[in-house]
């Protein structure tokens, strides 16, 4: 039983970062229906930045919590700069082209950002510094369950993102616009909303959520390299679609159950396979309900 | 002009804020060391400045052209690439230079060239045959490098297991691939252009996990060795012969993909295929069977893939899973993007350019991928159509023995 | 009215829910064989629902579908894929153009084909004297079909460069090329000029009248309905209000009601 405990707990912590970047991919393709495949790069440069801040300010002899506050802030600024300048470059050009060209064009970027990291920084594995620091009352819980203070703060920090996110699409003016452009695009322009900066926004918020997703992984597993993007990205837009695409309380619910999932077969199948399980859960939810858990089945237009 | 050059500073200026903390600082988290790299914002800036001119430039040109164009209602086909395919007189004597270049090749150069010459010949059947996927039927396949790997991996464990020859096994692993295109095929034929990618990135990744975690029957990660070269009526051949024969091979093998993808690309198939690309609703309103011909142009591509996976485990002679990633689809996809969907020619160019450039230029190997992902962004930007457009047959009015203009 | 002639499309009572809304609610429907059927109604009445309901886009809540295509034996087609209709002998257009744009017109018109024709993988390849006979006659019956819409001279035209007015015509020449016996017309004269729907017009009952084809279309173009069409039903909120001849459906109260301060605008 407490082997289960510890498979569920782990799932927990893992599907929250899984929902922190769904939610990027999910708000992006709500808006502009692309698939944004350089998202789970703009969740590896936020780590990165995060372990460059960090370990600058170590050695100018911060300490502490100060430093996973800046380290979590700068990411955070940094990841909304790339995801910006990011639409503006590869996608915005795009707009009207047919749907191949804007989806190869973000593969190019995925490429492109990747090997940028490859060569600026370092091919081999970064060891990334410990910033959560231990809370003493989570040691018995920790024995139990293996959950310990850098989980504990990953899920503390994914629910307070998360319902900031809602709190900011439900009763915000940006977030009012947003749900605008996605009903319909030329509507919303019609009545007066910017659309290219709704656009921008929306990649912006998707960065920063991202890139705490990035700051979090990387304090809690200890080391990040320029490739985590990658399978983070796979991983985070088979929950989007798992909790149905375009849909944000969707991504939220389809992390944790990906998450879960993935823990759970690992534990008790082959961690070996863990990926193939992850994928697999994808191609079965696209065909027996592509719209997802909580989407709704949408008729193409004739 | 000065407004340009501000905008260009301020563009300057907001990369080197960018970049700064990445390409300037390096840290050593375990030793406590910082390296700044001030230098590095010297390049990002000077490169952002002119390159933003660069963009400005070209996305003014693309704006004049898409104007000219809704003017004249048409392309104009008067680049190079158009006069040297279209011409005669340019067309032939290229041709035979080509196919003299191409053949005195292994005799000219040596075997580290003649092999490298191989691999990018690969690469070229590897294009055409995923154009027929991505630039034909329209379907966006990230995990092509799959149907290679099984093809790849279906020789060299035949071979081990059952020892069959290589020329047994070339049709073999090409019918595997195709058929492991229709199997995948299956469960994704209702799935829109972008799912679909996600999938195949998927099944492209499986394959790769798949092989390296079934020890017992792939050898997993050690990889297979000691596969045989392709045989010759069982003559025994140094390995410059061998290298010089596989050459010899393979440029046979490009013909006939060549020969076929062509002929396909003309027909009723591969009309079908593009009509599909166009519009999926329309296409079955004009009573195409969508499902078949999705499968078939899944199966087509992936047979080629599959066929070429042979040679390449052949002239290797050894293969392991670090041969089949990501990264290979990537490639093949950057050949298809730049060489133009659909267009043969411009497919073979790319190959030849994106597999040799790398392996001719070494300082620019490291930057190879950097290089390709960009490739991609500014294809799409500036000419979607690729280096050489796919240009469309026409076809004689009423005149039943009349051949047609080639395409 | 055509009681008497061979009914080659009898729909009964269709209905189709999306979600929880009723596009179309039971509404009941004939061709009969030669016959010119318009098929009006309100922008949003449901009458392009009911044609993908037709055609096999989408499958109806409700109702029945029956085809009796000529000389062969009566079928239901609820639920067929959209080519096993056009396969039937029914073919159909778009109100909002769907040319396969970066083709040529002639390919676009050979797609058309597609279902009549055989040629496999192997054939293809090979390329023997069957497939050339077939491509040639594909090539053949194709242009004939331009020359018939007009548009001969831009066969090698891509579609997408095409003026409107022809990219409708050219998307009539693909229908036909699947040998239809019933074509299906979306607003096939919606954003053409007067000059233009005269042609139209003409090209409609030149097609009705040579190639022995009956056609059901949707149209908002008063003028060119009444002049062409033989019946008229109309549609509103998705429920059939109205049927019967141009003369009977100009005078029929409910159908003015419906079209108050609509039909001006559409001469």
């Amino acid at each position: 039983m407490d082997y289960f405990l510890e498979l569920v707990c782990s799932g927990l912590v893992r599907g929250s970062i899984y929902a922190l970047i769904a939610l990027g991919y999910t708000m992006v393709y709500g808006i502009i229906q692309l698939i944004n495949f350089a998202h789970g790069e703009i969740y590896m440069i936020g780590a990165f930045v995060a372990l460059i801040v960090s370990g600058v300010l170590t050695i100018y002899g911060f300490s502490g919590v100060s430093i996973l506050v800046l380290a979590a802030l700068i990411a955070a600024i940094y990841a909304a700069a790339y995801g910006y300048t990011l639409e503006k470059i590869a996608y915005r050009p795009l707009r009207t082209a047919p749907r191949l060209s804007p989806l190869i064009s973000a593969i190019g970027a995925s490429l492109f950002l990747q090997n940028y990291v490859l060569l600026a920084q370092t091919p081999d594995y970064l060891p990334f510094p410990e910033l959560i620091p231990e809370f003493a009352f989570m040691d018995p819980i920790a024995q139990r369950t293996g959950l310990g203070s850098a989980e504990l703060v990953i899920l503390v920090t994914s629910a307070v993102t998360m319902i900031g996110l809602t709190v900011l699409i439900k009763y915000t003016r940006i977030g009012k616009a947003m749900r605008a452009t996605q009903q319909d695009m030329t509507m919303a322009r019609l009545v007066g909303v910017n659309v290219d900066r709704v656009i921008s926004m929306t990649f912006v918020i998707g960065s920063v959520l991202a890139a705490i997703g990035g700051v979090l992984v990387g304090s809690s597993i200890g080391q990040i390299n320029f490739y985590i993007g990658f399978m983070a990205g796979v991983k985070a837009f088979t929950a989007a679609v798992l909790g149905g695409i375009g849909n944000i309380p969707g991504a939220a619910l389809g992390g944790l159950v990906l998450g879960l999932a993935e823990s759970l077969a690992a534990g008790y199948v082959s961690s070996a396979y863990e990926d193939v399980f992850a994928f697999g859960v994808l191609v079965i939810i696209l065909i027996l309900r592509p719209e997802g858990l909580l989407g709704k089945a949408v008729k193409q237009k004739v | 002009m000065l407004k340009n050059i501000k905008q260009s500073l301020l563009i300057a200026a907001w990369f080197v804020f960018l970049t700064f903390p990445l390409m300037v600082v390096k840290v050593n988290t375990l030793k406590h060391l910082v390296e700044w790299r001030w230098l590095n914002m010297l390049w990002v800036a000077l490169g952002a400045f002119f390159l933003s001119f660069i963009w400005r430039w070209a996305m003014e040109r693309k704006q004049l052209r898409s104007k000219a164009d809704e003017e004249s209602g048409g392309e104009d086909g008067t680049g190079l690439g158009h006069r040297l395919l279209h011409d005669p007189k340019l067309f032939r004597p290229a041709l035979v230079g080509l196919a003299a270049a191409a053949l005195l090749f292994p005799w000219v150069l040596d075997v580290y060239q003649v092999n490298i010459m191989v691999l990018a010949l690969i690469f070229v059947v590897l294009g055409l045959g995923l154009n027929i996927t991505v630039g034909l039927a329209g379907l966006l396949d990230l995990g092509y490098v799959a149907f290679f790997a099984v093809g790849a991996y279906s020789y060299a464990l035949i071979n081990q297991y059952y020892g069959l020859g290589f020329w047994t096994c070339l049709p073999v692993g090409g019918i595997i691939g195709a058929f492991l295109g229709v199997v995948l095929g299956f469960p994704i034929l209702r799935l829109r252009g972008d799912y679909l990618a996600i999938v195949t990135l998927g099944f492209g990744s499986i394959a790769k996990i798949v092989i390296e975690n079934w020890e017992d029957f792939t050898n997993g990660a050690k990889g297979v060795a000691n596969i045989p070269r392709p045989g010759l009526f069982g003559m025994e051949m140094n390995i410059d012969a061998a290298t010089t024969y596989t050459y010899y091979l393979m440029l046979l093998m490009v013909l006939f993909t060549i020969f076929v993808t062509n002929r396909l690309k003309d027909s009723r198939i591969g009309r079908a295929w593009m009509a599909l690309r166009e519009d999926e609703i329309a296409c079955v309103a004009m009573g195409v069977d969508m499902a078949r011909t999705k499968l078939s142009a899944y199966a087509f591509g992936a047979f080629w893939a599959g066929a070429v996976g042979v040679i390449f485990a052949a002239r290797n002679t050894y293969i392991n899973p670090n041969s089949f990633t990501f990264m290979e689809s990537a490639i093949v996809l950057s050949i298809v993007v730049l060489g133009g969907m659909g267009s043969i020619v411009g497919v073979i160019i790319a190959a030849l350019v994106l597999i040799l450039m790398p392996e001719y230029l070494r300082a620019f190997a490291d930057y190879r991928m950097l290089v390709f992902g960009a490739v991609m962004v500014l294809m799409m930007i500036f000419r979607p159509q690729g280096l050489i457009a796919n240009v469309r047959k026409t076809y004689a009015h009423r005149k039943p023995a009349a051949e047609e203009n080639n395409g | 009215m055509a009681e008497t002639a061979e009914k080659l499309l009898e729909v009964r009572e269709l209905t189709m829910d999306f979600g929880g809304l009723r596009a179309v609610d039971s509404v009941t429907l004939e061709v009969a064989a030669g016959e010119i059927v318009a098929l009006i109604g309100p922008n949003g009445a449901g009458k392009t629902t009911f044609f993908n309901c037709v055609t096999g886009i989408y499958k109806p809540t409700r109702g029945e579908i029956l085809v009796n295509p000529p000389g062969r034996k009566k079928q239901k087609i609820n639920g067929y894929k959209p080519n096993r209709v056009t396969g039937i002998g029914m073919a159909r257009t778009f109100q909002n153009i769907r040319l396969f744009q970066n083709m040529t017109v002639l390919e676009n018109v050979m797609i058309g084909r597609h279902c009549r024709t055989t040629t496999s993988i192997v054939g293809a390849i090979l390329r023997g004297p069957a497939t050339k006979r077939q491509e040639r006659e594909t090539i053949d019956r194709s242009y004939e079909l331009l020359e018939k819409v007009g548009l001969v001279e831009f066969a090698d035209e891509f579609a997408k460069n095409l003026p409107y007015g022809a990219q409708r015509r050219l998307e009539i020449a693909r229908a036909m090329a699947t040998d239809p016996f019933l074509l299906l017309l979306d607003e096939p004269a919606a954003g053409m000029n007067p000059q233009e729907t005269r042609e139209l017009d003409e090209l409609i009952v030149k097609i009705s009248k040579d190639e022995e084809i009956s056609i059901l279309l949707i149209e908002h173009d008063m003028k060119l309905v009444m002049n062409i069409s033989d019946r008229i039903y109309v549609m509103e909120y998705g429920k059939k209000i109205a049927k019967g001849s141009p003369q009977e459906i100009r005078s029929n109260p409910k159908v003015i009601e419906a079209y108050l301060g609509e039909g001006g605008d559409d001469a």
